[in-house]
Formats: structure tokens, C-alpha cells, sequence
């Protein structure tokens, strides 16, 4: 059911970046895809009242793979973030530059290269 | 050559000291940018005919990040780093020319590289997700680099079709690890043997399609291609033609589909279709081009129809011809780019019907054109003919006489574009041509010769490569594709 409501939340961006013609809703469009996937990759580790992978005494360990919650996807999540940050500056100094050039963000006014 | 993380820390190495270095050293960018992609590929040759992995971190295969080189990776690392350091060297002057900020090109050219290389040798998918946006981010750059609006136009849009093919590879990659709970390319494909096919399986294999098709350029996800490579600079559309759409797209690709799902009839017959769409959707669409660059792109989307038309098909025979063609493709497409680049460089123009009369003034630009025309025509003596050939040989033996014929009918139509390239450019004139114009224009200069002339030679001799057919140089390329997921488990896993 909550994997559901990611993926709602991923077609919502999808929405986002294919329908809307202002740049700066695009770049939104694309955020919350990120966000999306991130969540999903949160929440395919999560588990109900699990605790922290760390294990203090040998006593611990024959509980960790059945209680524990999933380290991984949180080490995938923070690259992910970190790409996201990337791939974010850059769209957003494009669009300020393109603003800079044809005085909109409406792609659909942005037809230099057909002509 | 056992240290394969040399292939991706050299080159990041580099990228990050050369900001530092060159405000001392003015020659610095330059000399390092050339020299490291030079070591790239004397190590990538020094692979040729090993097969290894390597442990990042001495962790096990199974819960490590491992670098896999076998005969196609291999084969790949050697493509992508010849065609690097030429664009390099063709950098020299022609960055000179028309743009600013050299010490950034070349950082940026050499991230692209290290993603590049990252890309090819993974044997992990989160990890290739992460050198595929390394190579992306620095490509989206490097797209735009000019700074005028249509530059950032089409790196705009080259960003956000890419952009959203990424994040459907990311998704696919949780859905994987939400059902396997493992990111390893082998132990991946070993688990897949065992479970059954389900929804989630068929769902991650239609992302990872879409997001790998729209970066290899198949027909119905090409809208970024034209774009991007008519307003990049001449070397980067050489390297987006030669690298970056074959390492990050079918590269991936084929690993996916070969090693990792294993090849069925209904995989087999949507990339026969996506294939033969390609070739004449591409060179129909290149037939009508007036600017020189234009026309290049959309004939990489058919020459990208006819490899994925080849792996489609699937017989060792058919791989073999894939693998020759993705070499070709990679020799005399940046070759071409190269061309319009030395043209546009002395001329200042990009419109077919402003050029004319130019092979008396720049011989070794028109002779080197003139090869690579013929060669991805598939003329006879040139190496395209060879790959062509295999590929519809391959074609007609698996039964499918009516792909070979429409691989003729793309051919054929790609001489005819290509006459019109030869003739307007070359040895004719264009419609608006002034005779004025031409008076100043002499040969470019030295090292774009050099780069230029060493990819003619290639396009005129790569057939030799074929001796020996499938236990030749690409045997192992082509073992490693044909063997399937058995011999890629074995050869990660050991057992």
C-alpha cells in the first residue's frame, strides 16, 4: 500500500516534467521524482519497530537479520541525494542563464534550434 | 594490467588537478588532458585478451562493488579510450578557437572519460548508476559549454530527457534490490534463474528498456540526439557519438539483457523491431538535413538501428557483427564530426549550402571525409561493409530475409545522404556559396590533422580485425555476450 503512494507520488512528477511548459515546474517535476525514489529506497528498508543494524553483544546477532532494519538502501539514498544536489544546481543555473537569454521560462517559446 | 581502478582514478585524478595546476602552467590543460587519455588507452590495449575481476576493497563478489573485465568490456574500454584521446587532441586548437575557459573543458572531457570507463567496467548496479551520472552531469555540461542560447537549449533539453531516462534506472535498480536484496550483477542474474518472472521483474526490465534505449539513441526515444550534437563542440559530439551513447547505453544494455536477464524470444523481437525502425527512421530523417552536423546525428540513430538490430538477432555471428559495428560506428562517426568541426573551423559555417569547392583547399579533410562517407555507406574495401555484412549474413541465416533487405534498403539510402555531404561540401557548391569566401580558407591545423588522419587509417583497415572470425580479436567479446548468464556467474562468482 505505501508502495503505492511512491508510486503515485513518482507519476505525479512524471506529470510534471512531461506536461508543464514553465521550466522552473519541470525542474519541481524532477525534484519530487527524486524524492520519490528515495522514499521507496527508505522504505523497501524499513521495517516495523526494527532497530539500528548494530550489534553490541554477541547476543545480538542471531536478531539482527530478523529485526534489524536494512542499512544499504540508506547508504544508496545519501548518493542519491547527492546526485540529486548535482544534477539540481546545474538545471538550475540553466534555466537561469536561459532566462537571461530569451526573458521567459516558457519552453515552448525556446525555438531557436528548429529554426 | 590486474589494477582496474586505475581506469577510473587516473583520469579523476587529472580532471580535479588541472583547475589546480593550470593558472601556474598555461600549457598544463592541454598536455595532461592528451597525455592522460593516451595512458588510458595504452592500459585499455595492455587489457586486450585478459579476462579479471577486481575486489574494490578486497570485499567478497557477492557483497562488494567488483570490476569486471571480460572480452566485451574490454573491447569497449579500448573504443571509448582511442576516441577520447583523439578528441583530445583535436581539442587543442578548436577549443582555442571558439571558446574561453579551456582548464573547464578539459576537466569536464575528463570526468565524461572516468564515467565513461566507471560505466563499462562495473559490475554493480548502483554503481553504475552513479559513473553513469558522472558521465551525464559532465556531458550535460560540456553540451552547453558556448553559453549561447541555442547551446543552452539543447543541453536543456538533452538534461531533462536524460535526466528522467536516469531516474527511470534508478527505480528499476530499487525494484531489483527490493526483490533480490542484492545489487551485484552476477548474484542478480543467479537469483533470476531461480525465481520465477513475475510483474516486478517485467516491470524493472520495461525501465531499464526505456531509460538505456533513450541513452543509446533508439528510435522512439531519439528526441535529444539531433540537439545535442549539432550545439556541442565538435570533439564532445565526436565523443557523445563514440562514447557516450554506446558505453552508457547499448553497453549496458546488452550486459542486461545477455548477462543479467538472459535473452528470450520476446526480448529478441522487440530489438529486432526497435532496430529496423531505427535504420530508416534516422537516415529518412537525415535525408532532408541542410545542417552538416544535423545530418551526422540522426544518421547515428540509424547506424545505432543496425547494432541493436545485430544483438537482436542473437547468434554468435550476429553479435560478432554488432561488436565490429559498434568499433566502426565508433571510428568513422567521431571521424565525421571531426570533419564538420576542421569545416566549420576554417570556414566559420555549418549550412551545407553556404560550403562548396573545399577538397582543393583542405585535402586531408576531404580525403578523410571521403573515407569515413564510404566507409558507414559500406563500400566495399572499408571496414562498414565488413560489420554490414556480417549483420545481414546474420540476419538471413537466422530466417529473417526481410530485415536483411531493409538493412540493404538503409544502406543504401545512407550513400545517398552521403553523396549529398561529398557533393555540396567537397567537391561541388552549395546554393548561397560565395567564391570569395574560399580564398582564405587553408588546412587546419597539425594535431587536427593527426587525429583526423589516424581515424582514416583505422576506417580503411579495421577489416583486418575480422582474420579469424570468431576466434579472432573479438572472440572474446563475442563469448562473453554468447555464453550468456552461466558464464558471467561463473566468471564473477567462481563457481
Amino acid at each position: 500500500m505505501i508502495y503505492t503512494l511512491c508510486f503515485i507520488l513518482f507519476v505525479i512528477g512524471l506529470y510534471g516534467v512531461v506536461c508543464k511548459k514553465n521550466i522552473v515546474k519541470i525542474i519541481l517535476g524532477f525534484l519530487i521524482m527524486e524524492y520519490s525514489i528515495n522514499l521507496f529506497l527508505i522504505l523497501l528498508g524499513w521495517r516495523k519497530q526494527g532497530f539500528v543494524p548494530v550489534v553490541e553483544n554477541l547476543a545480538g546477532v542471531e536478531n539482527l537479520v530478523a529485526q534489524s532494519v536494512d542499512p544499504l538502501p540508506q547508504a544508496m539514498v545519501l548518493i542519491s541525494i547527492i546526485l540529486g544536489l548535482g544534477i539540481l544546481s546545474l538545471m538550475v543555473s540553466i534555466a537561469i542563464r536561459l532566462y537571461q537569454r530569451y526573458g521567459t521560462f516558457d519552453i515552448t517559446e525556446m525555438n531557436k534550434l528548429k529554426n | 594490467m590486474d589494477n582496474l581502478s586505475l581506469f577510473i582514478s587516473i583520469p579523476a585524478a587529472v580532471a580535479f588537478f588541472i583547475p589546480i595546476a593550470s593558472h601556474r602552467f598555461k600549457w598544463f590543460p592541454d598536455v595532461s588532458a592528451s597525455v592522460t587519455t593516451f595512458i588510458l588507452l595504452l592500459l585499455s590495449l595492455m587489457t586486450l585478451n585478459h579476462e579479471t575481476v577486481y575486489r574494490m576493497g578486497n570485499w567478497p563478489a557477492s557483497y562488494g562493488i567488483v570490476f569486471v573485465l571480460d572480452g566485451f568490456s574490454c573491447m569497449m574500454l579500448i573504443i571509448v579510450n582511442l576516441i577520447c584521446f583523439l578528441a583530445a587532441l583535436f581539442s587543442v586548437d578548436y577549443i582555442e578557437k571558439f571558446y574561453t575557459s579551456k582548464l573547464r573543458y578539459y576537466s569536464l572531457l575528463l570526468l565524461v572519460v572516468t564515467g565513461m570507463n566507471g560505466t563499462i567496467l562495473t559490475g554493480d548496479i548502483f554503481n553504475l548508476f552513479i559513473f553513469l551520472e558522472v558521465a551525464l552531469i559532465a556531458s550535460y555540461t560540456l553540451v552547453g559549454f558556448g553559453c549561447s542560447s541555442r547551446n543552452l537549449e539543447a543541453s536543456f533539453k538533452y538534461l531533462a530527457i536524460n535526466l528522467l531516462a536516469s531516474y527511470f534506472i534508478l527505480l528499476a535498480i530499487a525494484l531489483l534490490y527490493g526483490k533480490f536484496a542484492s545489487l551485484n550483477m552476477a548474484v542478480l542474474s543467479q537469483l533470476m534463474k531461480v525465481n520465477p518472472v513475475d510483474n516486478i521483474m517485467v516491470f524493472a526490465f520495461v525501465l531499464l528498456f526505456v531509460g538505456f534505449g533513450i541513452k543509446a539513441a533508439m528510435v522512439p526515444f531519439h528526441g535529444w540526439v539531433a540537439d545535442a550534437y549539432t550545439s556541442a563542440p565538435a570533439p564532445v559530439s565526436a565523443i557523445l557519438a563514440g562514447g557516450i551513447i554506446k558505453a552508457l547505453g547499448i553497453y549496458v544494455l546488452m550486459r542486461f539483457v545477455y548477462n543479467i536477464f538472459g535473452m528470450n524470444y520476446l526480448i529478441s523481437t522487440i530489438f529486432i523491431y526497435a532496430g529496423a525502425m531505427s535504420i530508416v527512421v534516422g537516415v529518412l530523417m537525415a535525408l532532408g538535413q541542410w545542417n552538416f552536423k544535423r545530418l551526422l546525428a540522426y544518421h547515428s540513430i540509424s547506424q545505432m538501428g543496425y547494432i541493436v538490430l545485430a544483438f537482436g538477432i542473437g547468434t554468435p555471428l550476429a553479435i560478432l557483427g554488432g561488436i565490429f559495428h559498434i568499433l566502426n560506428h565508433s571510428l568513422f562517426k567521431p571521424l565525421l564530426f571531426l570533419n564538420a568541426g576542421s569545416v566549420e573551423y576554417e570556414t566559420g559555417k555549418r549550412n551545407l549550402n553556404n560550403m562548396g569547392s573545399l577538397s582543393k583547399k583542405m585535402p586531408v579533410t576531404a580525403v578523410s571525409s571521403l573515407i569515413a562517407s564510404f566507409s558507414i555507406s559500406g563500400i566495399p574495401p572499408f571496414s562498414g561493409f565488413w560489420s554490414k555484412f556480417l549483420i545481414i549474413v546474420a540476419a538471413i541465416q537466422a530466417d529473417k530475409p526481410v530485415f536483411a533487405l531493409w538493412a540493404v534498403i538503409g544502406s543504401i539510402l545512407t550513400l545517398a545522404s552521403f553523396s549529398k555531404i561529398q557533393r555540396y561540401v567537397f567537391f561541388g557548391k552549395g546554393k548561397y556559396f560565395k567564391d570569395e569566401v574560399i580564398s582564405e580558407v587553408k588546412e587546419v591545423p597539425y594535431l587536427m590533422r593527426v587525429s583526423m588522419i589516424v581515424l582514416a587509417i583505422f576506417c580503411s583497415f579495421a577489416g583486418f580485425l575480422l582474420l579469424g572470425g570468431l576466434n579472432g580479436i573479438f572472440g572474446p567479446a563475442v563469448n562473453a555476450l554468447a555464453g550468456g548468464t552461466d558464464l558471467y556467474i561463473t566468471r564473477i562468482l567462481g563457481r
